[in-house]
């Protein structure tokens, strides 16, 4: 176990310093948080809605996350195939759950960093107004989680591939079918001819639905299980992808 | 000792690799031999439990790499072909990275890492980036990783590819100084490195061992082995040949040159192993023939690859 954690922690570190020697890092967080800052204030006119909370800011999370997180994800393991790094990694004393939790968690930590820098609009609401603290940590949290489930999608692209163009056009495009799939417009149109149950079980697997309630504040223990049990599932097919790659 | 036990590879419907079989022992540098695309990378890729074999497997100290690989793993150092290295480290972090997965923390791991940087002569660079680096460097930087740890298994799939002489030789002399207490198997088609460093050579072509030997034993298939070669000045041939044919265990004599100035000429014995270059010797003086050079061929390596990988 003990060593489980080392292994671990050292491909952890390994890819963060990885992120932060080029320049891929800082063009992620300025690009990140431009974007948000953008789609707040610009399209949900963050200062006329006049109301102290962050629902504006959050709602735009998945679409923002939908973009960037595969880009971010796409280098994970298409660069290692593509360099010949991964024969070395795949031959150290480590298993492949390590490495891949290695690799996840990192890029997640990174994510939750570029997530941390946007405290300034938590210090703008609460300059103008009293808005409810713990609502704004809940969603935080669940954006977090959320965060997770896209990257887990890009992780395991990256794994399928040498390209990491392929990665990020396959993982937007599944991660796109996760959004669209609980947009209400989508749900609207398949109402016409759908069965409901189906409308119902389809919406179900969508992270949009399941953050409407984060991004008012409240964190559901169902919503948490479900971004934990997308991560784990996506995981564990990145697990199955490298296990059976073909020799390259 | 690694044992190699029938490992084969199917990629699709190719067989890559088709049931090889064989055991290393401490102190033995076993030299892989074997024409591009022969299945040599694929084998030991196998060996080092980067690809799955298809049938078969390779127990390293006792640990099956197939049900135990993190165990043999522990073991093995490794240099897989081309020297993969992550272009945007600077040597030491990456080293320093291998340290710590090879499980070495805290005072110790710095020590390791420095211990290495100085024996592959890595101190001028320890702070560049590793795509800044030329390809003997890089190449040095993943042997460097491959030994950190000092393992008992050494797989090394062409280790001195890319190296300039002076480099090649600085690794030879490394892989023999470290061989004592380790198994160590390499692959290359570098024929004078076999004879530089191995002590026994297996030559597969076509995914399957055609011959397994020592270097001088693959020498002594040669065609050439124990023939004398004589050079002479200011001779005739017809009067050398007929000095030369008529001694016993003689098989042929073959002029190779014959500018008037050097007369080179080659005498085969019939029996490899009954030396004959005395009784050439003693007839050549008797004859008062002004020899310029003589000496007794040793067979050439590279023929006997062609001949062992080609039928």
């Amino acid at each position: 176990m003990n060593e489980a954690v080392v292994n671990i922690r050292a491909i952890f570190k390994r890819e963060l310093c990885g992120y932060f020697s080029s320049p891929v890092a800082y063009v992620f967080i300025v690009i990140f948080l431009l974007l948000l800052g953008f789609f707040t204030f610009y399209i949900s006119n963050f200062f006329e809605m006049g109301q102290a909370d962050l629902r504006s800011f959050f709602s735009w999370h998945p679409w923002v996350y939908m973009l960037m997180i595969p880009a971010l994800a796409m280098r994970l393991w298409a660069e290692e195939r593509r360099l010949g790094t991964i024969e070395l990694i795949l031959t150290f004393p480590i298993s492949i759950t390590e490495a891949i939790l290695g690799k996840f968690l990192a890029a997640w930590a990174f994510i939750g960093v570029s997530l941390f820098f946007t405290f300034p609009m938590v210090v703008t609401v609460i300059y103008l107004g009293e808005p409810d603290i713990g609502a704004i940590l809940c969603a935080y949290v669940g954006s977090f989680l959320m965060a997770g489930a896209f990257l887990s999608v890009g992780v395991m692209t990256s794994s399928l591939t040498k390209s990491q163009v392929i990665s990020f056009i396959v993982a937007v495009v599944i991660c796109l079918f996760f959004v669209l799939a609980g947009f209400p417009p989508v749900t609207n149109a398949m109402a016409d001819w759908a069965p409901l149950w189906l409308i119902n079980l389809i919406s179900k697997t969508s992270f949009l639905s399941h953050f409407i309630s984060i991004e008012r504040g409240v964190l559901d223990l169902r919503d948490v299980l479900y971004y934990v049990s997308v991560i784990f599932f996506m995981l564990f097919l990145n697990g199955l992808v490298i296990r059976n790659r073909s020799a390259s | 000792m690694i044992e190699i036990r029938n490992l084969t590879k199917y990629f699709g419907a190719k067989k890559a690799v088709d049931d090889i079989s064989f055991t290393v022992n401490k102190g033995e540098i076993l030299g892989f031999l074997g024409p591009n695309g022969a299945g040599k990378s694929t084998t030991m890729r196998m060996i080092t439990g980067f690809i799955p074999p298809s049938s078969g497997t390779a127990v390293i100290n006792g640990f099956d790499i197939t049900n135990d690989p993190i165990s043999a793993r522990k073991r093995i150092g490794y240099l897989p072909e081309n020297a993969p290295v992550y272009p945007d480290m600077a040597v030491s972090a990456y080293l320093d990275f291998c340290a710590q997965i090879r499980g070495f923390s805290g005072a110790v791991k710095k020590q390791k890492v420095e211990e290495i940087i100085d024996r592959c002569f890595l101190s001028d660079v320890r702070h560049q980036t590793i795509h800044t680096l030329s390809k003997g460097f890089k190449q040095r930087v993943c042997f460097a990783q491959s030994i950190l740890h000092d393992p008992e298994y050494l797989i090394l799939d062409e280790p001195t590819d890319g190296l300039d002489p002076n480099q090649k030789h600085e690794v030879r002399l490394m892989i023999r100084e470290m061989s004592a207490d380790k198994v160590i198997i390499l692959s290359t088609h570098i024929l004078d490195e076999v004879d530089a460093v191995c002590t026994r050579a297996i030559i597969i072509a076509g995914g399957s061992i055609v011959a397994d030997d020592t270097p001088a034993g693959f020498r002594a298939r040669s065609p050439l082995h124990g023939a004398v070669s004589v050079t002479l000045q200011d001779t005739q041939p017809a009067a050398l040949l007929a000095c030369l044919q008529p001694i016993s265990g003689v098989k042929s004599a073959e002029i190779m040159n014959d500018s008037p100035l050097n007369l080179s000429i080659r005498v085969v014995p019939e029996n490899k192993e009954l030396p004959i270059a005395n009784r050439v010797m003693s007839a050549l003086s008797e004859n008062n023939f002004k020899i310029k050079s003589i000496f007794v061929e040793q067979g050439r390596l590279d023929e006997v690859f062609r001949t062992i990988t080609e039928n």
